[in-house]
């Protein structure tokens, strides 16, 4: 998927992630802020990275804001934070084919 | 992927507790607090410009979280919203056992519901006919057509009222002994009960008033409701140990199906229990006590 335009999923509550995402410069670059780094941050950063791998997304700039969320919220904040850039977020989502 | 069990029409449902689907730090962990179903919420819940996360996070969760033998509902915004379809498409393939269709007036709305509800799972590959469905009636309108609407699909498991849109359809307010909404409450169980399906009372929304939502509950006992809509995990021991049956009802009950059971294998229909006169017509309610009481781990019977 190509990132046209800036759009961002989730929030800074307890639990969520809060993902936003820019057109890039041709490659992925990943920001990431966590309350669990030392934990978790590798495993945030490659749930992130294959979610984004997944949708086939080359070139973005993408800023994840994590407070102790589970991998399946991740992967859903950074599915919608990519589907809203395209506007496809809101109908017809590939659910059970890219979305898993 | 944790793969649920084929959903069952008819099991116990006395809490059904509302859920917000946008909320990760709600939904992860729903299943530990007991209610016998949780109901994830995509309509009121969740604001307007959240309907698409809301979706993400509830595939997701539906796809990963295992939530054991709590049942899981969804509940879908109204017929009249540009996402209900979309709401359905999700439901259906992250696996949801049921939906509850919002703001139900027809029995056109569960039809329209049941045809998007089979269309998605053709489309996921799913069995045809494994989603139920639910209906709440929260107008005046509804209320009126609760036989059709409980009636209109095999997928039907129960109705609910939906107390906060109703009244104020009604111009009344939550009233003490309940009787602003009596005569509702009465005709959807009326029409519940001819079409078959189960019946749920209504949210209590004032958590700090425990001694009116317990007057609620008894009240929703002694009108035959099988269960009730919450909003709080603090809410669900009360309607369990109301709902439960009395180790002297439980006595009684299986008092009565020996009996029923013996005195008609020796041909005859109407005989005395402990100077009661019983005949076949209180062997269902017997039968559904001792049932009960079962899945309430008060009784270990193998009569039902």
């Amino acid at each position: 998927m190509i990132i046209s335009k800036p759009a961002i999923a989730g929030t800074v509550e307890s639990s969520d992630a809060l993902v936003s995402v820019e057109p890039g410069d041709g490659k992925i670059e990943l920001t990431l802020t966590s309350s669990v780094m030392n934990q978790y941050g590798r495993q945030i950063r490659e749930t992130v990275l294959e979610t984004l791998e997944r949708l086939d997304v080359k070139s973005v700039k993408i800023n994840v804001v994590d407070k102790g969320a589970l991998d399946c919220t991740l992967k859903a904040r950074v599915e919608c934070a990519v589907f809203r850039s395209c506007d496809a977020s809101e109908k017809d989502i590939p659910w059970g084919g890219v979305i898993k | 992927m944790i793969p649920r069990p084929k959903p069952e029409r008819f099991r116990l449902r006395r809490t059904m507790m509302f859920m917000n689907a946008q909320k990760p730090g709600l939904i992860k962990d729903a299943y530990i607090y007991g209610c016998d179903s949780i109901m994830l919420d995509l309509e009121d819940a969740v604001a307007e410009n959240q309907k698409d996360a809301a979706r993400f996070s509830l595939y997701h969760a539906l796809k990963t979280i295992d939530y054991g033998d709590t049942e899981v509902i969804v509940r879908i915004n109204g017929l009249d919203t540009p996402h209900w379809q979309e709401d359905i498409r999700v439901c259906v393939a992250g696996g949801a056992d049921g939906i509850r269709i919002a703001k139900c007036e027809s029995a056109q709305d569960v039809k329209t519901v049941e045809a998007a509800t089979e269309a998605a799972e053709r489309e996921f590959g799913v069995e045809v006919g494994r989603t139920l469905l639910m209906a709440a009636l929260e107008s005046p309108k509804g209320i009126l057509n609760a036989y059709e609407i409980c009636s209109a699909s095999d997928r039907m498991f129960g109705v609910a009222i939906s107390g906060g849109d109703f009244r104020k359809c009604m111009q009344t307010k939550p009233q003490p002994d309940g009787i602003d909404m009596l005569v509702a409450r009465g005709q959807m169980l009326i029409a519940a009960r001819a079409a078959g399906v189960q019946c749920f009372d209504t949210v209590f929304t004032n958590l700090d008033d425990m001694a009116g939502y317990e007057a609620e509950v008894r009240q929703n006992k002694a009108m035959g409701f099988d269960g009730k809509s919450l909003i709080n995990p603090k809410q669900i021991r009360l309607v369990h140990e109301i709902f439960a049956p009395t180790e002297k009802e439980i006595l009684q009950a299986e008092k009565i199906v020996r009996a029923y059971r013996e005195q008609s294998a020796a041909g005859v229909g109407v005989f005395t229990v402990d100077g009661k006169m019983i005949d076949i017509a209180f062997i269902p309610g017997a039968e559904r006590t001792l049932k009960l009481a079962r899945a309430c781990g008060l009784w270990e019977g193998d009569l039902v």
